[in-house]
């Protein structure tokens, strides 16, 4: 069994942890025995070649999937159980077509807090306006560039209010100076308080292949091929 | 009461969505007016209006199967579409409610098209119902509901396969046998006056009950599969 590499800063709690996680597709393995931690309160960067597993690794976190072997604990509980504190974006935009950007985020805004729940830690309107785009704008999805859909999408993760953001690959369609907002949001995102737990500290682990981007933002840098870890290198936070 | 909320809501969204797109409900109706105009000129039901009688309620229930069918694939499309489902997966809100109001919003679909399709048959069929035609207003909605809760959730169940489309047939019509019998019957009883459908409208009521149930409870289930 591996040793589990631990990302992050300082901070000694772990928002996840990976213990000797491995996913098989019948012969090929996605993920081999990958064992980490990831602390609370910090930026972590999963990088690597297409295919390294870090999706696969992403969507175990978030309880998508469940591993051929190994534990995944988010908050020292199994993922499902705790799922109404983590928000999850994948390279799919996750949004119906038919809908406007706000008929999408009120949707899933009342479903992530519940149907009376409040907008007390930003309503749709701010969500969108956070990720640049005009609430006004009454055109379905469908007619949305790639770039612009996860924007929303990304909105959509955000008023979820979560203590862990996991994003699989956020810049992919973006143009490079909408991908440094975005990691702009992200960092000032690490700092929002959480509403009805001050004291907790936001999370986000994404995966990309610019480093260029995160480089210089991020606090633990995590590097994967065919499914297993290459090197962390941990920088200060 | 949050749970009924829940319901509606996803109830809400899938009647804007069907308002936006108009996938369902168009693609039924014409499967629909086409199988009736089909059946009229094969069985010419002129000619011989008990035997008409006879078998229009087969007909009729034959041709809302396998518009049902068209549409109840067509509703989890659009979840897998943009991987939907998985914000579905990742939100708090519990699956049955997701369920609840996509087999409510497909309830409400067939039965527009029930609405559309009666008179159709009637003219088509020259039908002059000899039973008690209350009775309809009972077993049009538990044969609807019937076939759509079972078809909403199998419709789910094969959502990962490739062969989604006929996965669901191949699933829904041999499970809904009794359903099919008892509305048949039932159906055939009120338009020709032979039969009381009593019986078979609480064979109904019981499949519609059991079904209901198992359906709600396997849910969860059948949406965290991979």
């Amino acid at each position: 069994m591996n040793q589990p590499v631990i990302l992050g800063s300082m901070a000694p709690l772990a928002a996840v942890t990976v213990q000797d996680v491995s996913k098989l597709y019948g012969s090929f393995a996605a993920l081999r025995h990958v064992s980490c931690e990831f602390a609370a309160g910090s930026f972590h960067v999963l990088l690597g070649p297409n295919g390294a597993g870090k999706s696969t690794l992403l969507r175990s976190i978030a309880g998508l999937m469940t591993p051929s072997a190994g534990t995944v604990r988010v908050f020292g509980q199994e993922p499902t159980i705790v799922r109404a504190r983590m928000a999850y974006m994948s390279h799919a935009p996750m949004l119906y077509d038919e809908l406007t950007a706000m008929e999408n985020l009120r949707y899933f805004a009342r479903l992530q807090r519940g149907p009376v729940g409040c907008d007390c830690n930003g309503s749709p309107e701010m969500a969108l306006r956070a990720v640049g785009l005009d609430p006004a704008l009454a055109r379905p999805i469908a007619q949305f560039s790639q770039g612009m859909r996860q924007r929303v999408s990304m909105a959509r993760a955000l008023i979820a209010d979560p203590e862990l953001l996991l994003l699989d690959e956020p810049f992919s369609n973006m143009d490079a100076a909408g991908a440094r907002e975005l990691v702009a949001l992200l960092v000032d995102f690490l700092t929002w308080p959480l509403h009805g737990n001050p004291d907790a500290k936001r999370t986000v682990i994404l995966t990309t292949h610019q480093l260029d981007l995160v480089e210089h933002v991020a606090d633990s840098l995590l590097h994967m091929r065919a499914g297993g870890l290459v090197a962390p290198k941990a920088q200060a936070a | 009461m949050n749970y009924l909320r829940t319901v509606w809501l996803h109830l809400y969204k899938d009647l804007w969505l069907e308002w936006r797109s108009k996938d369902a409900l168009t693609g039924m109706l014409f499967f629909t007016l086409l199988i009736a105009v089909v059946f009229a000129m094969a069985f010419d039901p002129t000619g011989n209006p008990t035997l008409a009688r006879q078998m229009s309620g087969g007909l009729l229930w034959v041709g809302l199967l396998y518009a049902a069918t068209n549409a109840l694939n067509g509703s989890w499309a659009r979840e897998l579409r943009n991987q939907v489902l998985d914000a579905h997966r990742m939100a708090p809100s519990p699956p049955s409610a997701l369920f609840l109001g996509k087999a409510l919003a497909n309830l409400l679909f067939v039965g527009v098209v029930e609405v559309v399709l009666a008179p159709v048959f009637i003219v088509f069929f020259n039908l002059h119902p000899l039973g008690q035609t209350r009775w309809l207003l009972l077993v049009m909605p538990l044969g609807t509901w019937a076939i759509v809760v079972n078809g909403t959730f199998f419709a789910a169940l094969g959502l990962r396969s490739r062969n989604r489309e006929l996965m669901l047939p191949l699933m829904l019509f041999p499970i809904s046998i009794p359903a099919l019998l008892g509305v048949v019957q039932a159906t055939t009883g009120i338009l020709t006056g032979e039969f009381e459908p009593n019986m078979w409208v609480r064979l109904l009521f019981g499949f519609d009950v059991i079904f209901t149930t198992v359906c709600l409870l396997l849910f969860g289930t059948v949406l965290n599969a991979e």
